[in-house]
């Protein structure tokens, strides 16, 4: 297994001193290569689930259970060895790709800065690599635009280079946080199919967390619906999708526009 | 029906140091009463700057905007401020949207300062109160603070205090685009209620091709400051004619095809 979140539990600590749980006891199985969908509205979760595989959560978090990566627990890494696991081990990408990237910075040099850091290459070789990368993640004229700032490129661009710096990094892991929230539909369909391919040729594992069951439905093997903090049901996102058990998800499909919802027919009770 | 709007050969143009950026080029659409025209677009199309022009908040380089008839940058400024009880405006984001210092009472009154002749005292709180229940909210919510309520619920105020002048359109841009999906369902059920209850029109400016199918009566399509394609909205959305729509349409994540490679989207 390649990740295993065990009874996760993780609460607050509120300004008057009482702890306020939010995430109540999630437990989830991920395997080498495949791509688990967690989908759920705003205050179920899913993000704080995310932060803490990341070991980001803040000083005020409480976290108990067990986040297992390749058998070694999350939870009781020190800092040291936390920095070690992020970045080359899971990869992460963020929703707002203008905020994760360092305006300041050519995004060739940021992909370097990456690849400097953890694979110990030269100069030369990084840049050759950084090149390659964003070949990969088809940004065109991707030999002149190596040199170009974050705010020379449309936002699809931007979300693109934020995926080139985590996969070249070679994380088994690779957890998506909304990627495609920020962005036009049309722009959201490619950026989709980019990280669907390449997690598929690189065999690594994909946690795709989003509000839309639709972009859910498009590259999710699995998937798990959360709802404050708890999960309502998981499983396989066709079986998800087109025979809930739950009454939740039932209500978030039935949320969604008629035509998006489209010929799924949702069996009653 | 009348029409209670018209747009004519609208364009919006900034000059920049190496050209000219048309933000909006030469659009023509109508709305008749009590109807519900969809603009969809992605960014960059020019839907917000048409917002802001049917709005009288910016000045149109060509062109009209005509509500009832007459054209809104024909008139003077105290017409003007005159005219604007008739068309209000309801914003993305509850969060900005509404001053966190004031209480729900004097946010929904708010646009009543503009009006001298608008009834004060018992009279307006009582206006407010029938409003707040009339969004789904509660009369006694009038004396809390916007932080006391969720995004939806927020939103609901911000619709209540459009409503406060009984304007005859309502322009909503992306006004749903920031809630989740199932309060997202209740906020457009609530914009159907008030245009089958008080007739008001509504021109719904979004993002979400998904969204206009569910509310929207007439579509509008636009790209790069273009109308590319408008009609009823079943008939477009259902057989566009124009390429930029299918594109919109075919990139829409549905539950049709779950699994991957479901459906591929060919890159510009």
């Amino acid at each position: 297994m390649m990740l295993s979140v065990q009874d996760l539990r993780v609460s607050f600590t509120r300004e008057r001193g009482d702890l306020v749980e939010v995430v109540h006891g999630i437990n989830l199985d991920l395997e080498k290569g495949e791509t688990l969908g967690i989908v759920g509205e705003s205050g179920s979760g899913k993000s704080v689930l995310s932060l803490a595989t990341m070991g980001l959560l803040p000083r005020t978090a409480r976290v108990s259970g067990k986040i297992l990566l390749d058998d070694e627990d999350i939870l009781t890494m020190s800092e040291r060895q936390l920095c070690r696991v992020r970045g080359r081990k899971i990869g992460m990408i963020f929703q707002e790709p203008m905020s994760a990237l360092n305006p300041s910075m050519r995004v060739g040099a940021q992909i370097v800065e990456g690849l400097r850091l953890t694979q110990g290459m030269s100069r030369r070789e990084a840049r050759a690599e950084a090149l390659r990368l964003l070949e990969m993640v088809k940004i065109p004229r991707a030999g002149e635009r190596i040199d170009s700032y974050p705010h020379e490129m449309s936002g699809g661009q931007r979300q693109r280079v934020g995926i080139a710096i985590a996969l070249g990094l070679k994380p088994e892991l690779l957890i998506a946080d909304e990627p495609t929230t920020a962005l036009d539909v049309t722009v959201q369909a490619e950026v989709l199919d980019i990280l669907d391919d390449l997690v598929r040729e690189l065999g690594i594992s994909l946690i795709l967390i989003s509000h839309d069951l639709g972009v859910i439905a498009r590259i999710a093997d699995r998937t798990l619906v959360m709802y404050r903090g708890d999960e309502m049901e998981q499983g396989e996102t066709e079986q998800v999708l087109r025979r809930p058990a739950h009454a939740y998800t039932r209500k978030l499909i039935s949320a969604m526009p008629g035509r998006t919802r489209a010929s799924l027919e949702l069996s009653d009770g | 029906m009348a029409e209670i709007l018209r747009v004519r050969n609208l364009s919006r143009h900034y000059t920049l140091k190496n050209g000219i950026s048309k933000a909006l080029d030469d659009v023509t659409l109508g709305l008749e009463e009590g109807r519900i025209l969809g603009v969809v677009g992605e960014s960059g199309s020019g839907k917000s700057t048409l917002a802001r022009l049917v709005m009288a908040l910016d000045r149109p380089t060509k062109g009209e905007v005509l509500l009832d008839g007459k054209n809104l940058f024909d008139l003077s400024s105290r017409e003007l401020r005159a005219a604007r009880r008739n068309f209000q405006m309801v914003f993305q984001d509850p969060y900005s949207s509404l001053d966190p210092r004031h209480d729900v009472g004097r946010i929904i009154a708010e646009p009543l300062h503009l009006d001298r002749a608008a009834p004060k005292g018992a009279e307006r709180r009582e206006m407010v109160g029938e409003l707040l229940e009339d969004v789904g909210l509660s009369a006694s919510d009038v004396t809390r603070y916007p932080h006391e309520f969720s995004g939806g619920q927020r939103q609901r105020i911000a619709i209540a205090r459009s409503l406060i002048t009984r304007p005859r359109l309502l322009v909503a841009d992306e006004a749903t685009s920031a809630l989740d999906l199932t309060v997202q369902k209740q906020i457009l059920e609530l914009i159907l209620k008030l245009r089958d209850e008080h007739g008001i029109s509504v021109l719904f400016i979004t993002h979400n091709i998904g969204v206009v199918d569910e509310i929207c009566d007439e579509v509008a399509v636009m790209q790069h400051g273009r109308m590319v394609e408008s009609g009823p909205a079943r008939a477009v959305l259902d057989a566009p004619t124009n390429d930029y729509t299918r594109r919109l349409l075919a990139a829409e994540p549905t539950l049709e095809a779950i699994g991957r490679k479901s459906r591929r989207v060919a890159p510009r």
